[in-house]
């Protein structure tokens, strides 16, 4: 019956946050470089030459996006290679020092948390900060926090599930006044808001190109002229000594060229991207018991997270897939654990409400008629699941 | 991820809402963990003329529910405590590993009505139903 109601309309996609397409623009980019300009970067005969500029030409338009120096660009596997590089290259290489404390936060994405878990076993300490129920963190945590022996401060640009936008630049100015390296993983901000990494004093940023219409398995990470990390993939002497493996030309060619589109115009797109998000977040809030989660303003101009009270998120996701609309929730059902996101828990959530939470992330593909729809579909499908829910009462 | 049968139950349940005189009610499950399940029944004559749920879960949640009712709907009281989550899980034409705790849920929803209806009739169910894992805390306060 699922696979009858979803013929009856079109797919609209609303899980931007976790991936994307690859922009038809992109893709053309990329086609020579799997067919026709196959080379090893590393040679010098005809199919391989023209690679090398290919790639300068990519690493100058992923440091043009943030303001980076085209030499401070080291491309990756992709957003989890660029977090665990910088988190464990810093570290490593701090410890040499004897410093060997780490301060993070809570809401972290896994390659962050997992990656600081790892650090741990291996005798580093690490603070986890505490956010506000906003999913805000404030610089003044971080400047308690820092600590002689501090190595590295890494916050994220902007949350995946919940869209906040962290106070990056006071949290750099804080690092940079204490002389701690600070590392932000910016996988959901790129090409969503506008980063400029000398201004808001951030020494390492991760980025995933699939998250911005590249394709997935390419990323980047920005490394500031100076500061040192050890290597987290040895080997060739690609990317100056620093990642081996031969270039993901292609890849690398789609990412320059994605990130150039991404954030051509980051002010107009955001401005389209709110129309939509606002128009799903008053839809849905005219529910009762019903809570936007994440900061009301400072949040991902495509980003609407919600919890709704006495049900739970994979039903809701079912129907509204049922219903052609593809979305995400936070819930556990929707992974093999028991417990609900570690973000929602993190902003004050209670499990049981925790579980009733749904992710609508749009990009500039979306409609404003889509963001209708979806908010419409939204409180049928929480209106039916409540009535069968024996924990809601009208 | 889920089979067509669950997909239907799911999309489409059976016998949801609250039965009127229901004789035996019982709820297993917690809002932490996620899964709720209350099933009503109206017995006579050691017959389930009436059977309905509500559930408060996921997609296998409400399906097992579902699937539970139609599979005791008009039998005896002696079918029903026979249902195990096996029997579910195979008229749904399988389960996922990790939702397999779902249709255990279900037969212990079963259980726990049929315990709360030979209580109402002043018999001790536990010899007749044996132990329900009736992992109920005090969650109902949910709503409004």
């Amino acid at each position: 019956m699922g696979i009858k109601e979803r013929k009856m309309s079109k797919i609209i996609y609303a899980d931007n946050a976790a991936t994307t397409p690859v922009s038809p623009q992109v893709l053309q980019e990329m086609l020579p470089y799997f067919t026709e300009n196959y080379g090893n970067a590393s040679t010098v005969y005809s199919v391989g030459r023209g690679n090398r500029s290919a790639i300068a030409k990519a690493r100058k338009q992923v440091a043009d996006a943030i303001g980076a120096v085209d030499s401070e660009i080291y491309f990756t596997a992709g957003g989890s290679e660029s977090d665990n590089w910088a988190v464990k290259g810093v570290a490593k290489k701090q410890a040499e020092k004897g410093k060997k404390h780490l301060i993070t936060t809570k809401i972290e994405h896994h390659a962050i948390l997992h990656t600081m878990e790892a650090l741990e076993k291996e005798g580093f300490e690490v603070t986890y900060l505490p956010v506000d129920s906003c999913g805000l963190v404030t610089p003044q945590q971080v400047e308690a926090a820092i600590r002689p022996d501090t190595a590295l401060v890494s916050v994220m640009y902007a949350n995946n599930e919940i869209g906040t936008i962290e106070p990056i630049g006071e949290i750099g100015e804080v690092c940079r006044r204490h002389g701690v390296i600070f590392h932000t993983d910016a996988v959901q901000a790129v090409g969503s808001v506008e980063i400029n990494v000398k201004e808001q004093n951030i020494d390492l940023l991760s980025m995933s190109g699939h998250k911005f219409n590249a394709p997935k398995g390419i990323g980047a990470l920005y490394i500031r002229k100076g500061i040192q990390l050890i290597n987290l993939i040895d080997g060739g002497s690609q990317e100056k000594g620093k990642r081996a493996g031969t270039e993901n030309v292609p890849g690398i060619v789609g990412l320059g060229k994605a990130i150039e589109l991404a954030t051509s115009d980051i002010p107009a797109k955001a401005e389209k991207l709110k129309e939509m998000r606002d128009i799903v977040i008053r839809k849905a809030l005219s529910l009762p018991k019903s809570r936007l989660n994440g900061h009301p303003e400072n949040r991902l101009p495509g980003n609407a997270n919600f919890c709704f009270e006495g049900i739970e998120g994979e039903g809701m996701l079912l129907k509204l897939d049922g219903l052609g609309i593809c979305a995400a929730s936070g819930s556990a059902c929707t992974s093999a654990s028991l417990d609900p996101s570690h973000v929602l828990l993190a902003i004050g959530l209670p499990h049981e409400i925790a579980h009733g939470s749904l992710r609508i992330t749009f990009s500039d593909a979306n409609t404003t008629e889509e963001a209708e729809f979806i908010g419409d579909r939204i409180i049928q499908v929480v209106t039916e699941l409540r009535k069968m829910s024996p924990v809601w009462e009208d | 991820m889920y089979s067509e049968k669950v997909m239907d139950h799911f999309m489409h349940p059976r016998n949801v809402g609250e039965v009127e005189n229901a004789n035996g009610i019982g709820t297993v499950g917690n809002a932490t963990c996620g899964d709720i399940m209350k099933m009503y029944l109206r017995i006579e004559n050691d017959v389930i003329e009436e059977v309905s749920f509500k559930t408060f879960g996921c997609g296998a949640a409400i399906a097992t529910s579902s699937m539970a009712t139609e599979m005791i709907k008009g039998r005896t009281v002696k079918d029903a405590l026979n249902l195990t989550n096996k029997a579910v899980m195979e008229a749904l034409d399988g389960l996922p590993p990790v939702k397999v705790h779902c249709s255990v849920l279900a037969e212990q929803a079963v259980k726990a009505a049929l315990s709360d209806y030979y209580t109402k009739q002043g018999i001790d169910p536990l010899p007749i139903v044996g132990p329900v894992m009736n992992d109920v805390h005090e969650h109902d306060n949910l709503g409004e």
